[in-house]
């Protein structure tokens, strides 16, 4: 027993110590990190490095930017899929088998695989530097994990709810916004935060298509800031945590939902 | 009953996006994989399988990227899994401290690999970091490494920062996949006088069975595709010591600008994973009991 509250605590502290020194060094200077790294900070907390982060870089603006790419890749991912989704079960048949088989296949391939024709392509579309080019990536990326998790869950959606409407001169548009979508809430909600976490903290296509400041987003912002501020960690660290503020807010107060969105792709196979 | 025509169109806006975006870069990977373009010119020739004859029998680092994958890969399934699913018998019941821990545990998941990389960057740091000033406190400072810059252990501390990133994940699946285990098979074992290992051989691991295997294919993949990590940590140094394939065909194709031969790489990449994975299924399903 005690052997097993042990490990609880130390697990414990290997996940709180680092945040919590992430948090001490963001308010520290940078010759009191150099002096003593770990200690807590002496003469108060310095929040300078707030307000210098602000003036040297152009922070509101790709923390624009990675809300917009954000927003609209969740949103038009999630739309797109849940119509694919009720489409197979609707469908019900070999064509909608096919149609799974095609989008889960793509659960498989790795986004490194097809990163070099796909830039190629991005820049004969003139889709490079350019949020929207990002938005239509991050869809079709992420189409084939949400129609996997949305079509597991609208399959045990009673058939007989369905047909009745069809009977009662329901259309199908009718059908999947005033039945199929409601009815899907809690997948649904699911898979919205399994795609902010990932559309909030990607990288690779931000690094592939963007190069203009005007257009980054905030990972591939603290990656350079990598270059401009070497070890200078309180910066770096400033920058992690406003990076990181509205995902640690949301969980906070979301942590069910996240707990379950970010594993239900997973848990459904 | 008759479905009408119209839900075809349901599928048309995914459908093309991911025709453009996803299906043919995916298939010209596999046509490009042939030529010897360079990604900028509109000239490229045909050379047959040479760009496949290169990977598999030229190119020494392709080669030790490959190890370098399947060393970070190994480290990272056992551990990571071990650990995962110990915890995860310790935090089962749904108490308040429970449900607090698995919250704490699972929080790194929800960073941004960047914001990871730098904090175990810092962690790591040779003069700066925790961890040799944490040895140096124990008296341990024989120990004291240039954790990310020592070609020989650069891979290893990549992967446990990687195992620190999304152990918690993997708990909480384990946590959902033992909790639907039906406690009368505990009890049972319980009256027929089993010992705690043959409990859990007998009745939790065949159960667990179909969590296990989700996990370990989701773990192997996700450390294929530690790109961002690797990228921003050691951006695949020390001597390519933690190069991995992913950030080898970048590098080939963006800094080397051998479109080409990335592409090959990319193909030879996919076939790694889907042999992997389709091992590992096998291995696992062997073991699978359904109740």
């Amino acid at each position: 027993m005690l052997f097993r509250k042990f490990s609880l605590a130390v697990y414990a502290l290997l996940i709180l110590i680092p945040l919590l020194m992430v948090a001490l060094t963001s308010v520290k200077t940078l010759q009191e990190t150099f002096r003593d790294p770990l200690g807590l900070p002496e003469d108060g907390f310095q929040w300078s490095n707030y307000s210098a982060i602000f003036e040297e870089q152009t922070m509101a603006g790709y923390f624009m930017n990675s809300t917009i790419v954000t927003l609209f890749s969740v949103f038009l991912t999630l739309f797109f899929a849940s119509m694919i989704a009720f489409g197979i079960s609707r469908l019900n048949n070999w064509m909608g088998n096919i149609m799974f088989g095609l989008f889960t296949l793509g659960m498989m391939v790795p986004a490194q695989v097809n990163m070099v024709p796909l830039y190629s392509l991005m820049l004969d579309l003139n889709l490079t530097n350019s949020l929207l080019g990002l938005i239509l990536v991050n869809i079709a990326v992420t189409l084939p994990i949400a129609v996997f998790i949305l079509t597991g869950f609208m399959k045990t959606l009673p058939k007989e709810l369905f047909e009745a409407s069809t009977i009662d001169g329901a259309g199908n548009w009718q059908i999947y916004t005033k039945l199929a979508l409601p009815l899907s809430l809690p997948s649904l909600s699911a898979t919205a935060i399994f795609l902010f976490v990932m559309h909030w903290n990607d990288l690779l296509y931000p690094l592939l298509f963007i190069t203009d400041n005007a257009y980054k987003t905030l990972p591939l912002a603290l990656l350079e800031f990598q270059g401009e501020y070497s070890t200078n960690y309180p910066m770096l660290f400033t920058g992690v945590i406003i990076a990181s503020a509205p995902m640690v807010i949301a969980y906070v107060f979301l942590q069910r939902f996240f707990v379950a969105g970010m594993t239900a792709g997973a848990l459904k196979g | 009953m008759k479905i009408s025509k119209s839900i075809y169109l349901f599928f048309l806006p995914g459908l093309f996006l991911y025709s453009i975006f996803f299906l043919y870069p995916t298939v010209s990977a596999l046509f490009y994989s042939f030529t010897d373009w360079d990604g900028l010119s509109d000239a490229y020739q045909f050379v047959g399988i040479g760009n496949y004859e290169r990977a598999l029998t030229g190119d020494s680092v392709f080669r030790k990227t490959v190890g370098n994958n399947l060393k970070f890969m190994l480290m990272v399934v056992i551990f990571q899994t071990l650990t995962a699913l110990a915890f995860a018998m310790i935090v089962l019941k749904n108490t308040k401290t429970n449900l607090f821990l698995r919250a704490l545990y699972f929080f790194p998941t929800i960073l941004s690999s960047v914001s990871v990389a730098f904090i175990w960057s810092f962690i790591y740091d040779p003069s700066l970091g925790i961890l040799n000033q944490i040895l140096e406190l124990l008296g341990l400072h024989f120990l004291q490494q240039n954790w990310l810059g020592n070609s020989d252990i650069a891979i290893y501390s990549l992967a446990i920062t990687q195992i620190w990133f999304h152990a918690g994940q993997m708990l909480i699946i384990f946590v959902a996949g033992l909790q639907a285990i039906p406690e009368d098979l505990y009890e049972v074992a319980k009256i027929e006088g089993a010992s705690k290992w043959q409990t859990f051989r007998k009745v939790t691991w065949p159960l667990l069975a179909p969590s296990a295997t989700i996990v370990i294919a989701y773990t192997t993949i996700q450390s294929f595709k530690a790109f961002d990590l690797v990228f921003a940590m050691t951006g695949g140094g020390p001597n390519n010591s933690t190069e991995i394939i992913a950030t080898y065909i970048f590098d080939v194709a963006f800094r080397s600008y051998n479109f080409g031969y990335a592409s090959s790489i990319s193909v030879l990449f996919m076939v790694i994973i889907a042999f992997i994975t389709f091992l590992q299924f096998k291995a696992l399903r062997s073991d699978r009991i359904s109740y």
